[in-house]
């Protein structure tokens, strides 16, 4: 049953295509177009700032055509409506912009808007001048969003061809320092020059070859999984099993998940280890700070996803670890120079932050969840102002920091902020103790207690657990953690200032727990890794360079999508799941074939 | 729901050694500020502390702020009262209004109607200023908040504060990092006068005469019309509400929106008061402001312009009254840190406030 | 021996007096129900033993301490454990959990043994289990075997109350507090948690106090009856005494008019 062309949803394509217009519009005059214009995708002229550009049509036309699958209800048939819809959204967008780039012609707010200038107008007419660049934004718009509405009429087949095209080129395109650096280390330079052009960018041919590439990959994954879903047997190798579980097969048993968890450890930690040796310095630094935020995000894992408590302030503890440590082993602390060893001063940092911890999670235990979330935010400013005081600057040497923070001594080697492959290692090492230490609190008796106060404090408290030193555990745990990250960061920058614990860092890494996924740790990696490794961290570039001025912008909007699109996160936990999704997340387990074998005959009155 | 659980207790039983250590936060800074007042009435008597008139001064600033804190403050008190969380983003809207406050005076200047005819320049600022604060609330409202009506108690937090975040990086990309500065306040209006013995600038005298008419037309709309009537019902209990007839999403934007208003109006006399506005103007004072709700008590409007004006003579007074007698150096730069300082204690000792809170019946723990 | 004994205790709130002078005690080993009309204060009676209300005035002593003003978390520490009246079982947390979880205050480990997975660690993680699937398995099949993995919001609701009860069992309590536990169920249900309550006192030593409106119940299982009415016991004794007694009537129904219309 098709419906006719002419039965569109005006009212829906308006919405949709107004609010994603007036967002490019913003996004326009922040000037995020612009900036990334820099940075070229496919080598001649396709640069990302483009690309983010017709974005926005093809946004608008798949959302507006988009609608929810539910279960059991027909499917709408797709056709050539779909793809008038996508377009005329598109061209709302198209309006939009071309609203825009009219006002720049006509009026001059250029004192207000610093970004209400000629390049901004030229790149959104495309270097084409007022008519020309209006029809080009026409047939844009229209074209994309077109796009865009016609993705949903492509067969399952057809839809993974297109995401999987885009997907190899815009990662190969993006990730090009990786990509180059790992090809240089494995002495595979003459790849690069395939792939790449002088100035950056893919080569035209090489994307042409790449999409070939990802198209037949494409198909051969969809072949494969066709032929395991029509095994009725299971396969012979854990691999295939696992494939078949993805596929909606039977459940892998618990032999073989533990299987595949060891087999997925071992590789994680051989790639961990060979890795950074073939990744060149800049790569190599990223992971660092990639490394230090996942140190961190655990951390607040713990308190924020596990005991279920909101801390806004918990850049504190991060600064109470950096500071003890500059104290500790400095040369040029103020107060007295003990110019201790990282190691001998580490069990310090642990005291100081677990005291700190206890200070600060003590008169905040008993209060509401909104009132203790502002609370901590106002102790992790108290504590960045007191840093930074000339009234205490005799302890911590106020704005100008403490300086001449030496290296790690291990193993006879002097581990410094100039050697980020060193550096690397230390986080991953202190990394994986923060992996080990939530993972196994998650199942101990504490984890336990954490889950009850989350569901209902009042009913933990009536079941015999002490709320009040359980959620202090919690603080104390985050807070160690947190300090660890702050010790290492205070050794790698070799000294530390007060600006870098501002209220924005306890910030960034609420949004990498909530975009990774609460509560669970490969959600929080994942998190960190996406985040600041392709955004770049509060000081630190990420990999889009380009974006550095706009990241924050795109944490807030990431921040609010999450919430309302995917509350549970990236990656979710099993358990998160239930809580947000409870009755629905069951009756798919049960679609799925999830029955549980009874293997106790009369169950009785259930 | 959670059963009618009475624990009646006084402040200074000690049950454990987390009430052990609450009672000794009391009393130290309870201490602090006793031997700092002592050691400032010392330094008046012997002739060193502060002059009558710098005394006054600091009063009127001190209420001038206050109003601007309370006016504010309403907003995240209307909207605690109602839907039982903090909107981070509150400050923002603020910062919006000032923002917008000072694009129209500078436009205004620009063409001369502002030195010509002031009170009509400042009646088309703050209307605009109030017109984008508040669609800055409404669509706050609609985008992020409404559809998380039912979630867990932390996820509308959580999304106020991506919300403030992204508004702030967002009039950050859009106008730039650099402080904007308002329009001089014509020589006439600004000077100081004598207003029933009281010497003060023209410009404070603006700011209490607006805020003044901003509350009473709140207490009108609130006490006198239906729509006022409405929002203390859904403000009590939103389910009993909807069964009488009130619609409650609608009434619900309408408080966004007047608490939307009244920061909007801050905002304008902010900038007035201290020409320089930029995208993080909304932070602390967001902050303050909400400190001076909870002071004031949580959903109680009148309470929450009394605690704006605890807040803004503490503000002024404190720093000078308790630090300085007590020797610590650059009092200036800590000035935050006793607010957040007054923040926490506030909490910690005094989270009904002083004048008692009003929370709708879902959000009473 | 008196398990419990509350001495004339008081409390109102919000210009309602729910409890007042109340004399209660209850001996080792009894099982005594509760009974009385709605709104006599039987609900606040539990919250005042359980630490979640605080009277104005009077005591209450358990084991010969007293237990007023007590922490609630403490007063379970002790020894007393109760169930609610509107399940509150923790819903995503498995069943096994919410029994394990509720041994909290019987066991110790707390950082180090889990970081270290040291030997003590382990062997209580082992005994709670053990003593988890026993406490599950005096419910017969229903709760054990692949259920004891599934999150506490599958089960049914005769089911959740069963569950309430092994939490409470699992705090290892020496007196347990029952709030309607058969409220909502079917005959053949009430049938069998009576039993069960009955082997709850012989088999696992639990003295008992139970609020309950289903009389079968209170008749089958109880040793003694206090009943209950605006605050104030105004009977005990046997189940029959009690339901003969004219207060206990007027309380339920009210006096019938002596004059004719």
């Amino acid at each position: 049953m098709s419906r006719p062309i002419a039965d569109l949803d005006i009212k829906k394509i308006t919405v949709t295509g107004g609010s994603i217009g007036l967002g490019a519009i913003l996004v326009a005059l922040v000037g995020m177009f612009e900036g990334l214009n820099g940075r070229l995708i496919i080598s001649p002229g396709f640069t990302l700032g483009y690309l983010f550009l017709v974005a926005f049509p093809f946004v608008a036309g798949y959302v507006t055509v988009k609608e929810p699958v539910l279960e059991g209800i027909e499917l709408p048939e797709r056709g050539p409506r779909d793809i008038a819809a996508g377009a005329l959204a598109g061209l709302v967008v198209g309006a939009c912009l071309i609203g825009l780039i009219a006002l720049l012609q006509t009026i001059d707010l250029s004192e207000m808007m610093p970004n209400w200038r000629a390049p901004l107008y030229q790149f959104l007419t495309i270097n084409r001048g007022y008519s020309g660049g209006v029809l080009a934004l026409l047939g844009i718009s229209l074209i994309f969003g077109g796009l865009g509405g016609a993705l949903h009429t492509l067969p399952q087949l057809g839809k993974r061809i297109v995401s999987m095209i885009l997907q190899v080129v815009l990662y190969i395109a993006v990730l090009e320092p990786v990509v180059d650096d790992l090809l240089e280390g494995f002495g595979l330079d003459f790849v690069n020059d395939l792939l790449y052009e002088k100035r950056g960018g893919l080569k035209f041919g090489s994307t042409i070859a790449l999409t070939i590439l990802a198209a037949g990959t494409a198909i051969a994954i969809y072949r494969a999984r066709e032929k395991s879903r029509s095994r009725t047997e299971p396969a012979p190798s854990v691999f295939g099993r696992l494939v078949q579980q993805m596929n909606g097969g039977p459940r892998l048993n618990s032999a073989d998940r533990r299987l595949a968890t060891t087999y997925s450890l071992v590789i994680t930690v051989v790639a961990t280890v060979i890795l950074p040796f073939f990744l060149g310095k800049i790569v190599n630094e990223l992971l660092v700070n990639v490394g230090l935020f996942i140190l961190l995000a655990l951390g607040l894992n713990v308190v924020v996803g596990l005991a279920g408590i909101l801390d806004l302030g918990y850049v504190a503890f991060f600064a109470v670890g950096a500071y003890t440590m500059a104290i500790l082993t400095s040369p040029l602390s103020p107060l007295f120079t003990p110019e201790m060893s990282f190691w001998a001063a580490l069990p310090i940092v642990i005291a100081a932050a677990g005291i700190v911890g206890v200070l600060i999670g003590t008169p905040v235990i008993k209060m509401r969840g909104d009132y203790l979330a502002i609370v901590t935010l106002g102790f992790g400013e108290i504590i960045r102002i007191l840093f930074l005081s000339d009234w205490l600057g005799p302890i911590f040497g106020g704005a100008q920091g403490i300086r001449k923070i030496p290296g790690v001594n291990i193993f006879g080697a002097n581990l410094n902020g100039t050697d980020p492959r060193g550096i690397f290692f230390l986080v991953a090492a202190f990394m994986s103790i923060a992996i080990y230490a939530s993972w196994s609190l998650e199942r101990s008796r504490l984890g336990r207690a954490w889950m009850a106060i989350r569901e209902d404090e009042q009913v933990a408290e009536a079941m015999g657990i002490n709320t009040v030193t359980s959620k202090l555990f919690a603080f104390i745990v985050g807070a160690i953690l947190a300090s660890f990250a702050g010790a290492i960061f205070a050794i790698k920058v070799g000294s530390v200032f007060p600006n870098s614990f501002k209220l924005l860092v306890s910030i960034i890494i609420l949004v990498v727990v909530i975009v990774g996924g609460i509560g669970n740790i490969p959600g929080v990696i994942v998190g960190a890794v996406v985040l600041i490794g392709v955004l770049g961290g509060p000081t630190q570039p990420g990999l889009l360079q380009e974006l550095s001025q706009y990241k924050l912008l795109v944490y807030g909007a990431l921040l609010i999508f999450m919430m309302l699109a995917r509350p549970e996160g990236l990656v979710p936990s099993a358990v998160r799941n239930r809580e947000l999704h409870g009755e629905e997340a069951l009756q798919d387990d049960w679609l799925k074939g999830d029955k549980p074998t009874d293997d106790k005959k009369g169950a009785g009155t259930v | 729901m959670a059963s009618t659980t009475v624990r009646r207790e006084s402040v200074w039983r000690i049950n454990n050694w987390v009430d052990a250590f609450l009672v000794l936060i009391r009393v130290g800074a309870l201490s602090i500020i006793g031997i700092g007042l002592i050691a400032f009435a010392a330094q008046q008597m012997s002739g060193e502390g502060l002059t009558g008139p710098q005394l006054r001064d600091l009063l009127v600033a001190g209420v001038a702020q206050g109003a601007m804190y309370g006016l504010i403050a309403l907003g995240y008190s209307m909207v605690y009262g109602v839907l039982g969380f903090i909107n981070f983003a509150h400050g923002e809207v603020f910062m919006s209004g000032a923002m917008s406050g000072f694009i129209v005076s500078t436009v205004l200047f620009e063409r001369g109607l502002w030195e010509k005819n002031f009170l009509l320049s400042v009646a088309i600022v703050l209307f605009i200023a109030i017109t984008v604060s508040v669609l800055a609330t409404i669509l706050m409202e609609r985008i992020a908040y409404r559809p998380l009506r039912n979630s867990p108690r932390l996820i509308p937090l959580i999304t106020s504060i991506g919300v403030s975040f992204f508004m702030q990086n967002a009039v950050l990309g859009l106008f730039g990092p650099a402080s904007k500065t308002y329009p001089q306040l014509p020589e006439a209006l600004s000077m100081r006068r004598n207003i029933l013995g009281v010497h003060i600038e023209g410009t404070k005298l603006l700011v209490f005469v607006v805020a003044a008419i901003s509350m009473a037309g709140l207490w009108f709309f609130v006490e006198r019309t239906k729509t006022g009537k409405a929002m203390r019902a859904v403000a009590e209990d939103k389910e009993i509400a909807s069964l009488m007839g009130i619609n409650v999403d609608r009434i619900i934007v309408t408080t966004f929106a007047i608490g939307g208003a009244m920061a909007g109006i801050a905002g304008v006399l902010w900038g007035l008061l201290f020409r320089g506005v930029n995208f993080f103007t909304g932070f602390l004072p967001g902050i303050k402001a909400f400190t001076a709700a909870v002071i004031g008590g949580v959903g109680n409007l009148g309470g929450s312009m009394a605690g704006g004006l605890v807040l803004g003579l503490a503000e002024n007074i404190g720093p000078l009254f308790v630090l300085a007698p007590l020797g610590v150096p650059g009092v200036s730069q800590l000035k935050d840190a006793v607010a957040f300082s007054v923040l926490v204690l506030v909490l910690l000792f005094k989270p009904k406030g002083l004048f008692g809170e009003r929370l709708s019946a879902e959000d009473r723990a | 021996m008196n398990l419990l004994k509350i001495n004339d205790v008081t409390i109102s709130f919000g210009g309602i007096t729910a409890l007042s002078h109340l004399d209660f005690h209850v001996d080792e080993g009894e099982i005594v129900s509760v009974i009385g009309p709605n709104g006599a204060g039987k609900t606040t009676f539990f919250n005042t033993i359980t630490g979640l209300a605080i009277p104005n005035s009077g005591d209450i002593i358990f084991e010969d301490r007293s237990i007023v003003g007590i922490e609630p978390n403490e007063i379970t520490n002790r020894g007393i454990a109760r169930t609610f009246q509107n399940v509150r079982l923790f819903p995503n947390m498995t069943i096994l959990d919410n029994v394990k979880v509720s041994q909290h205050c019987r066991s110790k480990q707390l950082l180090l043994g889990p970081l270290f997975n040291t030997k003590a660690f382990r062997e209580e993680e082992a005994e709670i289990h053990r003593r988890a699937e026993e406490i599950l398995g005096f419910f017969g099949t229903r709760l054990i075997g692949y259920r004891m993995q599934q999150p506490a919001f599958v089960l049914s609701y005769a089911n959740r109350r069963r569950l309430e009860i092994a939490r409470a069992m699992a705090t290892q309590p020496k007196l347990l507090l029952l709030d309607e536990p058969v409220a909502g169920m079917n005959p053949i249900e009430s049938a069998e948690l009576t039993r069960l309550i009955g082997r709850l006192r012989s088999e696992w030593g639990f003295t008992i106090i139970m609020v309950e409106h289903d009389m079968k119940v209170v008749r089958d299982v109880s040793d003694r009856v206090v009943v209950l009415d605006h605050g104030e016991t105004i009977a005990q004794g046997s189940y029959e005494e009690v339901s003969s007694d004219p207060r206990v009537i007027e309380a339920y129904l009210g006096r019938p008019k002596e004059d004719a219309s």
